[in-house]
């Protein structure tokens, strides 16, 4: 007999519970201390030459931004998983997934802009990068309002999952935006070749990444665990209405 | 900490990126007290999962 692979064994909701209630509090305090690590490193780094003080912003902007495309990019492979596979969690990684982006590209957007403005002398600016993270949160609305609005559950998965699909175009048109007579500066840590900016800034940049990854990560597995309890109860109170109606003789609706 | 005529953008940034994931991981954490009461309650009205009802014995 195969051994099962560990997304099979996670295919079980229950004992998806066990396992991520033992990882989530592990999880949590390592992003704090890393958080913690980070704060302190960003807070001691150097000042950015033409910059000064204000290069201290891209110590969570950046992450955010990052983090902001891999929460679609979650969104889109666990909506493939759903839709290719049928894994019981795909959908439920998805759902739970497109808040936390959401809220991470909403920062991305709001640091941004206040970065912007003493450095480009405006909070916005129709630039080809700030417009496409713009579309990026409002798809990830999209998907959150989509999901609301279908009752049928199996249904609401299906559409939001090929709406995710759709929507990974996204990814590569924020990635290249910059190369597009854009204001916004172009990539200096994830690039071809050695990162551009100095080992003193990137690594309070990098520990921020690691710590806001965790982050989003322990917020990701624990809008899992509710979003499984919202559909155990769902399950229970449709078995007790099946009780109940055979209890009174009827067949239940 | 000096922080140059920019402070209050770089304040800004720090305390509405902590304000913004602080409140969605206290949204998070009660939700799912709520879900875990939910389901509490309706297990202590005796309501049980199919994959954990007891199965009825066989006749002999």
């Amino acid at each position: 007999m195969l051994m099962p692979t560990l997304t099979q064994k996670l295919a079980n909701p229950t004992r998806f519970m066990e396992l991520s209630g033992r990882v989530l509090p592990w999880l949590t305090c390592t992003a704090c201390i890393l958080l913690a690590v980070g704060l302190y490193m960003s807070a001691r780094a150097p000042l950015d030459y033409q910059q000064g003080h204000a290069a201290k912003i891209m110590f969570v902007h950046v992450p955010s931004a990052w983090l902001s495309m891999f929460g679609y990019a979650l969104v889109a492979i666990s909506s493939f998983g759903l839709l290719v596979f049928r894994h019981p969690l795909a959908d439920v990684s998805a759902k739970a997934a497109a808040p936390i982006g959401a809220v991470f590209t909403f920062t991305c957007l709001l640091t941004g802009s206040l970065w912007g403005k003493p450095m480009w002398g405006a909070f916005w600016v129709w630039d080809p990068r700030l417009t496409s993270v713009l579309i990026l949160f409002f798809l990830y609305l999209g998907l959150i309002a989509l999901r609301s609005s279908i009752e049928e559950e199996t249904l609401a998965a299906k559409l939001a999952a090929i709406l995710a699909l759709v929507g990974i175009v996204m990814l590569p048109i924020i990635k290249f935006s910059v190369e597009w007579n854009s204001l916004h500066q172009p990539a200096s840590v994830m690039r071809l070749g050695a990162p551009t900016i100095h080992p003193s800034l990137l690594w309070p940049l990098l520990v921020m990444a690691g710590a806001m990854t965790l982050m989003f990560l322990a917020l990701h597995l624990k809008a899992m665990r509710n979003e499984v309890l919202r559909r155990r109860v769902k399950a229970l109170r449709s078995y007790e209405v099946e009780a109940d109606a055979t209890l009174a003789g009827q067949p239940a609706e | 900490m000096d922080l140059g005529p920019h402070a209050a953008f770089i304040w800004a940034a720090y305390a509405t990126t902590a304000l913004v994931l602080a409140g969605l991981a206290a949204w998070l954490v009660l939700d799912g007290r709520r879900q875990q009461r939910l389901v509490d309650e309706l297990e202590a009205r005796g309501v049980r999962r199919r994959s954990s009802r007891t199965p009825p014995s066989r006749p002999q």
